[in-house]
C-alpha cells in the first residue's frame, strides 16, 4: 500500500531554486471533499441548504488560499524547472509509466490561480441564484467536482492525468448542462455536449498514442525536453500530433467544426455559463495548446490551422451573436468567438497573448455570464409573482432595466466595454496584443478577420446592452413593479468581477503607449515555460517581420482600434436605442440575411441532415439487415432446413412394409441402373 | 492450516464447495435454498479473496498447483493451478456470483431450488475452468459449464427462452466439439513424438507442431473460442441469449462466461499454435473482427429499442477492444485485455442487475417506456449514471484504463487498427448516453412509473461492491496490474519464442486416426 499522506507530500522533480510547493495535495482534496460532502448532503440531508451553500464555497476559497500561498512562494524563488509532485504510481505496465503527477510551474499557477479565483467568486454568487433550487445540494457537489476536476487538467504533469481532468470536466458540464433534467431538452443538450466532445477527445487520444510511440514517455517535462532532438521539424509526426491535439481542442473549446455544442450549453444554471462555458473549461484547449507549445512550434502548418480556424470562429461565431435575441445565446457565441480569437494567439505562436486573452476573458465574461444570470433571476422572480411562462432570457423581454437594476446594469457595461476592447479596460490590452501580433507575424489575412470581428464584438455586445437595459420596459405592466436589483450575495460579485475587468489587463502594458508604464508582468511570469517553444520558432526564422500591415506602429494601431471600437458601440448604441422592439411572444422570426444569422447559418440542421442521420440510418441497417437478416436469416434457414431432411425423412418411416419394399426395391434399380451406365 | 491460501487445496475447494452447495440447495427447503446459495458463494469468495495477497507477484510460475493421476491409462491428471491471469479471472468468478445470486432473490418464483443448483454448478464449472491444467479436465469443466447455463436460460427465460437457448446450446457446442478433436490430436501428436499419453497442459505446450497443421488446430481452438467471446460474425447468439436469460444469467453470461474465449486464446491457442497464432493472416483476421466488433457492435447497439439487448451488443463491443489487446502481444495490449475483461464483468454484470431492477419494477425492458425516473429512484439514477460512465470509459474508471492500455499496445505495433478501434470511444458516448437520457432523464412521462420505488436495501448491497470496484480500479489499478505482469512477460516470450521454433515439415501425414492408441487400434 502506498502511503498516501507521505506521497502527496514528496516532491520528485526539485527545482534548483529551493522552491517547494505549498500543500499540493489539498488544493485537489478541498474541492473532493466538497463534492462527496454535497453528494451525500443530496440524499441525506436534501431539504438543508445551509450546509452546502457553506461548504460548496467555503471548499474552493480555502484552495484558492493554498494556491495564492504557492504563487507568493513560486514568485519568490522563480524556479526555471516545474516542481513535479508525484502522488502515487496509476498504470505502470512495461515501458509505459504513468503517474498521478502534478505539476508546478508558472502556467499551471497562473491557470489554478484564474480557476480558483473565479470559481470562488461563482460560489459565491450561486448561493443566491440557487436558493430557491431544490437540487440545490445536487448543484453545489457537481461544481465542487467541477472544480476538482479542472484543477486536475491544469495541474496534470503528463497527458493522461491532463486527460483525466479534460474528461471529468465534461462529465461535469454534462451534469451540469442537464442539471434540470425534468426538462427533456436540457438534459438532451448535455448528451450532445458530451458526444461532440467525444469526438475531440478521440484525437486526444490518438496523441497520446503518437506521443508515447515516439518519446517512451507521456510526462510533460521529458516530452517538451525531448522533442526538438526526437521530432523532425515540420515532419509528419509532429503535425499529426499537434492536428489530433487541436482536435481534442476543437471539442472542448468550441471551435469549428465542433463548437455547436456550446451554444446550447445554456441550457445549464447560468452560473454554470459564466464559470464552465465561458470563464474556465472551455479555455481547455488554449491552455492545451500553449502548454504543448514546443510541439505546436515544431508544427508550422498545425499553427497555420489553429490560427486560421480560430480567426475563422472569431469572426463566425460573432456574426450568429448578432442576431440572437436570447441573453446567454449571444453571450455563448460571444465566448465562442473570444475563444477563436484565443487560438488565433497560440497558433501565431503567441501563447503569452493566448493566455493573457484567456485570464481577461474570465474576468469580463463571467462577469457578462453572472450579469445576464442576476437579469434572468429578477426576470424570472417578476415573472412568476404574476404567473407568466414568459421567456425570462428573451432580451424583448427585457428592456429598460437599467433604472431597477442600476448595479448589474453598471457591471454589465464595464464588462461589455471590456470585451469591446476599448482603453484602458482589460480586453484593450490581451486582445489587442493578439490583433497587432497577428499583424506584425504576416498573417494579413487573419488580421482583416480579426479586425472584423473586433467591429462586430462591439456590436453585438452593445446591442445586447441597448435591448437589455435601456429604452422602454417590455416585462409587461403587471411584471414590471416587481422588477428589483438582486441581493447583495449576487452583485459584490459582479463587482469584484468588474475590477477584475478593469485592472486586470494592467499586468502587460505595451512599451509603445505613450505616457504610460510599461508592464511586462505577464511575459516575464510565464518566460520560463514558454521559452523553450519561442526558441523553436526563432530558430526556424519564424516572428521575423515586425511590420504591420498598413504601416504605422502599435501605439498607432491601439488607438486607431479603442477609437474604432469606441464609435461601433456610439452608433450602435444610437442606432438601437430609440427602436421599439415588440416582446417575444409578439415578434415574429428574423428574416432575410438577419434570418439566416438567426438560425445560425443552419449548421445544426446541416449536421443533422449530412451526419446524423445517415449515420443512424447505416447503424439500424447493420441490425436489420446484416445481423438479423443476413446472419440469423442464414442460421435460421440452416436450423429449418435440418427440421424440414428431419421431416422428410420421417415420412418414410412410415410402418408399412409395402412401402419399405417399394423404396427398397427403387433403389435397387437405381443402383443397378448407374452399375450398367 | 497456515499455508492453505497456498496449496491447491484453496481452488479444489472453490470447486468442491459450490458442488456441495448445489447439492445442498436442491436438498433445501424451496424458499431457503437462496440462502444457501448465496452464502455458499460469499464463503467461496471469501475464501478465493486472500489469494490476491498471497499470490506472488514478481513471477510468471504456477502457484497453488497440484497434479493427481485421474485416468493414468489415459494419461488424464487433476492437475490445477493458478498464473496471474487465472487468479484475476478466478477472483471476478467469486466476485460476480454472489452478486448475481443477491440480484435474483426476488426475481426467481418459481423452482428456486433447481435455479440455485445450477447457479452454483456453473459456479464450480467456471472456476474448473480458469484453473484447470490437464485439458481433459478443461474440457470437461467446459462442457458441464454448457448444461447449467442452457436450463437457467431455457426454464427461467422470457418468451422466446426456448429459442435462445437451443441457439446458445448449439453455438458453443459446434465450437467445442472441434476442440476436442483438436485437443485429441495433440494427444496422439504428444504420444507419436515422446511415447507418452497425457493430457497436461504442461506437456502439450511443449509440444512442437509442424507449421502448417497449427492453423488447422488454430483454427478448431480459435472456433471454439470465438464463440464464447463472441467474435463477428458468430456473435448473434449472445443478444437473444442476453434478452431472454434472467438477470443472473446475464450477469453470470457477461460477467464470466465470455471471458472464457478471450482466456481461452491466452491460455491455449496463442502458446499452443504460436506460429500460426502470429502469422499475419490470423492477426489480421482477429485484427478485423475485432474492429468490425468495437465499431460494429457499438452501432448496432446504439439503435437498440430494448435497453438489454443494447447492452447485449456493448458486450461485443468491449470484447472487441479486449481480443485486439491480446493478439497485439505487446505487455500494455495484453495486460489492458486481461483488466478490460475484470472491468467488463464488473461494469457490465452492474448494467445488467440494474436493469434487472427495473425489470422488476416495471416488467418491461424497452428504453422508451421509461423516462424521467431519475426524480423518482435517484439512487438507482445515480449508480446507473455511474456504471454507464464505466461502460463509456471515463477516465476515474476501470473502464478507461483498460481501454487505455489496449489501444497504447496495440498503437505501438498496428497503429492504424488502434487509430479505428480508438473511434469507439465516440460510438460508446453514442451508444450509452442517449438510453441514460431517455431512461433516467425528462419528465415523467408514463403514470407507470410515477410510483416507482427507489431501489432496497438488498438492491443497494448488489450493486454497492460493483460500483466500488469501479471507482478503485480506475483510481488505483496497478495492484491488479502487477498481478499479471510476469504471467503476460512470460507468455509474450514463450509466443515469440514458440513462433519462430515451430518444425517447417509437414505434420499432416502423422494424422492417421486408427493408429490412435486411445481409439483401440494396434500399436
Amino acid at each position: 500500500m502506498v502511503n498516501l499522506l507521505e506521497s502527496v507530500l514528496r516532491v520528485v522533480q526539485h527545482a534548483e531554486s529551493g522552491y517547494h510547493p505549498v500543500l499540493p495535495g489539498l488544493i485537489l482534496l478541498l474541492p473532493l471533499a466538497g463534492f462527496v460532502i454535497n453528494g451525500l448532503g443530496a440524499f441525506l440531508w436534501r431539504d438543508s441548504k445551509r450546509i452546502p451553500g457553506i461548504v460548496g464555497p467555503a471548499a474552493i476559497i480555502g484552495a484558492f488560499g493554498i494556491v495564492v500561498a504557492n504563487f507568493l512562494a513560486m514568485r519568490g524563488a522563480f524556479p526555471h524547472d516545474p516542481a513535479v509532485v508525484s502522488l502515487w504510481t496509476w498504470m505502470a505496465v512495461g515501458d509505459l509509466s504513468i503517474g498521478v503527477d502534478l505539476q508546478f510551474d508558472q502556467l499551471s499557477i497562473l491557470m489554478m490561480l484564474i480557476v480558483t479565483g473565479v470559481s470562488s467568486v461563482i460560489h459565491v454568487y450561486s448561493i443566491g441564484y440557487m436558493r430557491e433550487d431544490p437540487g440545490y445540494s445536487r448543484y453545489f457537489s457537481y461544481l465542487n467536482l467541477f472544480v476538482f476536476f479542472m484543477l486536475i487538467l491544469v495541474m496534470g504533469a503528463n497527458f493522461p492525468i491532463v486527460f483525466v481532468g479534460w474528461e471529468g470536466v465534461g462529465l461535469c458540464s454534462y451534469l451540469l448542462i442537464g442539471f434540470w433534467y425534468e426538462n427533456r431538452e436540457f438534459a438532451s443538450a448535455g448528451k450532445k455536449a458530451f458526444i461532440v466532445n467525444r469526438i475531440g477527445d478521440f484525437g486526444f487520444l490518438v496523441a497520446m498514442f503518437l506521443i508515447f510511440t515516439h518519446f517512451g514517455t507521456l510526462d510533460f517535462v521529458e516530452v517538451f525536453a525531448a522533442a526538438p532532438e526526437t521530432l523532425v521539424y515540420a515532419g509528419g509526426v509532429v503535425t499529426l500530433i499537434t492536428l489530433l491535439l487541436f482536435l481534442g481542442a476543437t471539442g472542448k473549446s468550441a471551435q469549428i467544426p465542433l463548437y455547436v455544442w456550446l451554444p446550447d450549453a445554456m441550457a445549464g444554471p447560468t452560473p454554470v455559463s459564466a464559470l464552465i462555458h465561458a470563464a474556465t473549461m472551455v479555455t481547455a484547449g488554449v491552455y492545451l495548446v500553449a502548454r504543448s507549445g514546443v510541439l505546436f512550434a515544431m508544427a508550422p502548418v498545425s499553427q497555420a490551422v489553429v490560427a486560421a480556424i480560430g480567426a475563422g470562429t472569431a469572426l463566425f461565431a460573432a456574426t450568429i451573436a448578432t442576431q440572437q435575441y436570447d441573453i446567454k445565446k449571444v453571450l455563448a457565441y460571444s465566448t465562442v468567438s473570444q475563444l477563436g480569437y484565443m487560438f488565433l494567439a497560440v497558433g501565431i505562436g503567441a501563447f503569452t497573448a493566448g493566455v493573457f486573452h484567456l485570464m481577461t476573458h474570465a474576468f469580463f465574461k463571467a462577469l457578462l455570464f453572472l450579469g445576464s444570470g442576476a437579469v434572468i433571476h429578477a426576470m424570472h422572480h417578476a415573472l412568476h409573482q404574476v404567473h407568466r411562462d414568459d421567456d425570462p432570457n428573451d432580451m424583448r423581454n427585457h428592456g429598460g432595466l437599467k433604472n431597477m437594476m442600476p448595479i448589474t446594469w453598471a457591471t454589465m457595461w464595464i464588462g461589455t466595454v471590456a470585451i469591446a476592447g476599448i482603453f484602458p479596460f482589460a480586453g484593450f490590452f490581451s486582445k489587442d496584443e493578439i490583433i497587432w501580433y497577428t499583424g506584425t507575424y504576416g498573417y494579413v489575412v487573419l488580421w482583416v478577420v480579426s479586425l472584423l470581428a473586433a467591429v462586430l464584438t462591439a456590436a453585438y455586445m452593445t446591442r445586447l446592452m441597448v435591448l437589455t437595459f435601456h429604452g422602454e420596459n417590455r416585462t409587461g405592466a403587471d411584471a414590471k413593479p416587481h422588477l428589483k436589483e438582486v441581493p447583495a450575495v449576487m452583485w459584490v460579485p459582479l463587482a469584484i468581477l468588474a475590477v477584475l475587468s478593469v485592472v486586470g489587463g494592467w499586468i502587460q502594458i505595451p512599451e509603445a503607449l505613450p505616457g504610460l508604464p510599461a508592464v511586462d508582468a505577464l511575459h516575464h511570469w510565464l518566460e520560463p515555460v514558454m521559452e523553450p517553444a519561442r526558441h523553436v520558432m526563432t530558430e526556424h526564422g519564424f516572428h521575423k517581420a515586425y511590420e504591420a500591415p498598413l504601416g504605422g506602429g502599435e501605439a498607432t494601431w491601439a488607438i486607431i482600434s479603442t477609437v474604432v471600437a469606441l464609435i461601433v458601440v456610439i452608433l450602435t448604441f444610437r442606432a438601437l436605442v430609440h427602436r421599439r422592439y415588440s416582446p417575444a411572444a409578439e415578434s415574429e422570426a428574423p428574416t432575410g440575411f438577419a434570418g439566416i444569422l438567426y438560425n445560425k447559418w443552419y449548421v445544426d440542421e446541416l449536421y443533422d441532415r449530412v451526419i446524423i442521420r445517415p449515420l443512424l440510418a447505416l447503424w439500424r441497417g447493420c441490425w436489420r439487415i446484416v445481423d438479423a437478416g443476413l446472419i440469423d436469416g442464414t442460421l435460421d434457414a440452416m436450423a429449418s432446413g435440418t427440421r424440414m431432411v428431419g421431416w422428410v425423412g420421417s415420412l418414410l418411416q412410415s410402418g408399412r412394409v409395402a412401402g419399405y419394399m417399394f423404396w427398397f426395391v427403387t433403389g435397387v434399380v437405381i443402383i443397378l441402373a448407374l452399375l450398367l451406365l | 492450516m497456515d499455508n492453505f491460501f497456498e496449496s491447491h487445496w484453496v481452488l479444489s475447494l472453490l470447486i468442491i464447495l459450490p458442488l456441495a452447495g448445489s447439492v445442498a440447495c436442491l436438498a433445501a427447503r424451496e424458499e431457503l435454498a437462496r440462502h444457501v446459495a448465496f452464502g455458499t458463494s460469499v464463503i467461496a469468495f471469501l475464501i478465493s479473496l486472500p489469494l490476491f495477497w498471497t499470490f506472488r507477484s514478481g513471477t510468471a510460475a504456477i502457484q497453488n498447483y497440484v497434479s493427481v493421476p485421474w485416468i493414468e491409462a489415459w494419461g488424464i491428471g487433476y492437475t490445477v493451478g493458478i498464473d496471474g491471469i487465472s487468479l484475476l479471472m478466478v477472483l471476478l468468478t467469486t466476485f460476480v456470483t454472489p452478486l448475481a445470486i443477491l440480484g435474483s432473490y426476488t426475481y426467481i418464483q418459481r423452482n428456486q431450488r433447481a435455479y440455485y443448483a445450477m447457479l452454483l454448478l456453473l459456479l464450480a464449472a467456471m472456476i474448473g475452468v480458469f484453473v484447470a491444467l490437464d485439458l481433459f479436465l478443461f474440457f470437461l469443466f467446459w462442457e458441464i459449464m454448457l448444461i447449467p447455463m442452457y436450463f437457467i436460460i431455457g426454464v427461467w427465460g422470457g418468451k422466446r427462452r426456448i429459442y435462445a437457448a437451443v441457439k446458445f446450446f448449439l453455438f458453443t457446442a459446434i465450437g467445442s466439439l472441434l476442440m476436442l478433436v483438436a485437443i485429441l490430436v495433440m494427444v496422439y501428436l504428444y504420444y507419436r513424438q515422446f511415447g507418452i499419453i497425457t493430457f497436461a497442459y504442461n506437456d502439450l505446450v511443449q509440444l512442437p507442431i509442424a507449421r502448417d497443421l497449427q492453423f488447422v488446430l488454430f483454427a478448431a481452438f480459435a472456433l471454439a473460442f470465438a464463440i464464447k467471446v463472441p467474435l463477428f460474425p458468430v456473435h448473434t447468439w449472445l443478444p437473444d441469449a442476453h434478452v431472454e436469460a434472467p438477470t443472473a444469467g446475464s450477469v453470470i453470461l457477461a460477467g464470466v462466461l465470455l471471458k472464457m474465449g478471450t482466456y481461452g486464446f491466452l491460455r491455449f491457442a496463442l502458446p499452443f499454435f504460436s506460429h500460426a497464432a502470429t502469422s499475419p493472416a490470423v492477426i489480421g483476421t482477429v485484427m478485423v473482427l475485432s474492429l468490425i466488433g468495437i465499431i460494429y457492435g457499438a452501432w448496432v447497439a446504439a439503435v437498440q429499442p430494448d435497453a438489454k439487448k443494447l447492452v447485449a451488443y456493448t458486450s461485443i463491443a468491449h470484447l472487441g477492444f479486449v481480443m485486439m489487446g491480446l493478439f497485439a502481444l505487446t505487455t500494455q495490449g495484453i495486460q489492458g485485455g486481461i483488466l478490460q475483461m475484470v472491468n467488463h464483468g464488473i461494469s457490465t454484470g452492474a448494467l445488467f442487475l440494474l436493469i434487472g431492477m427495473v425489470y422488476e419494477r416495471r416488467h418491461t425492458r424497452m428504453i422508451e417506456d421509461f423516462g424521467g425516473i431519475a426524480k423518482v429512484m435517484p439512487v438507482f439514477a445515480a449508480s446507473f449514471l455511474l456504471v454507464a460512465l464505466s461502460s463509456i470509459g471515463l477516465p476515474g474508471t476501470n473502464g478507461f484504463i483498460g481501454e487505455f492500455l489496449i489501444l497504447i499496445g496495440t498503437f505501438q505495433k498496428y497503429p492504424v487498427v488502434a487509430f479505428i478501434a480508438a473511434t469507439g470511444v465516440i460510438f460508446a458516448a453514442a451508444y450509452m448516453l442517449p438510453m441514460v437520457q431517455r431512461m433516467l432523464y425528462g419528465e415523467i412521462d408514463r403514470e407507470e412509473n410515477r410510483a416507482l420505488s427507489d431501489i432496497t436495501l438488498r438492491e443497494r448491497v448488489v450493486l454497492a461492491p460493483a460500483l466500488i470496484m469501479i471507482v478503485l480500479i480506475g483510481v488505483y489499478p496497478q495492484p491488479f496490474l502487477s498481478r499479471t505482469a510476469a504471467s503476460v512477460d512470460a507468455l509474450i516470450d514463450q509466443v515469440e519464442l514458440r513462433a519462430v521454433a515451430a518444425p517447417v515439415v509437414a505434420g499432416a501425414s502423422d494424422l492417421r486416426f486408427d493408429r490412435m492408441p486411445i481409439l483401440g487400434a494396434d500399436e
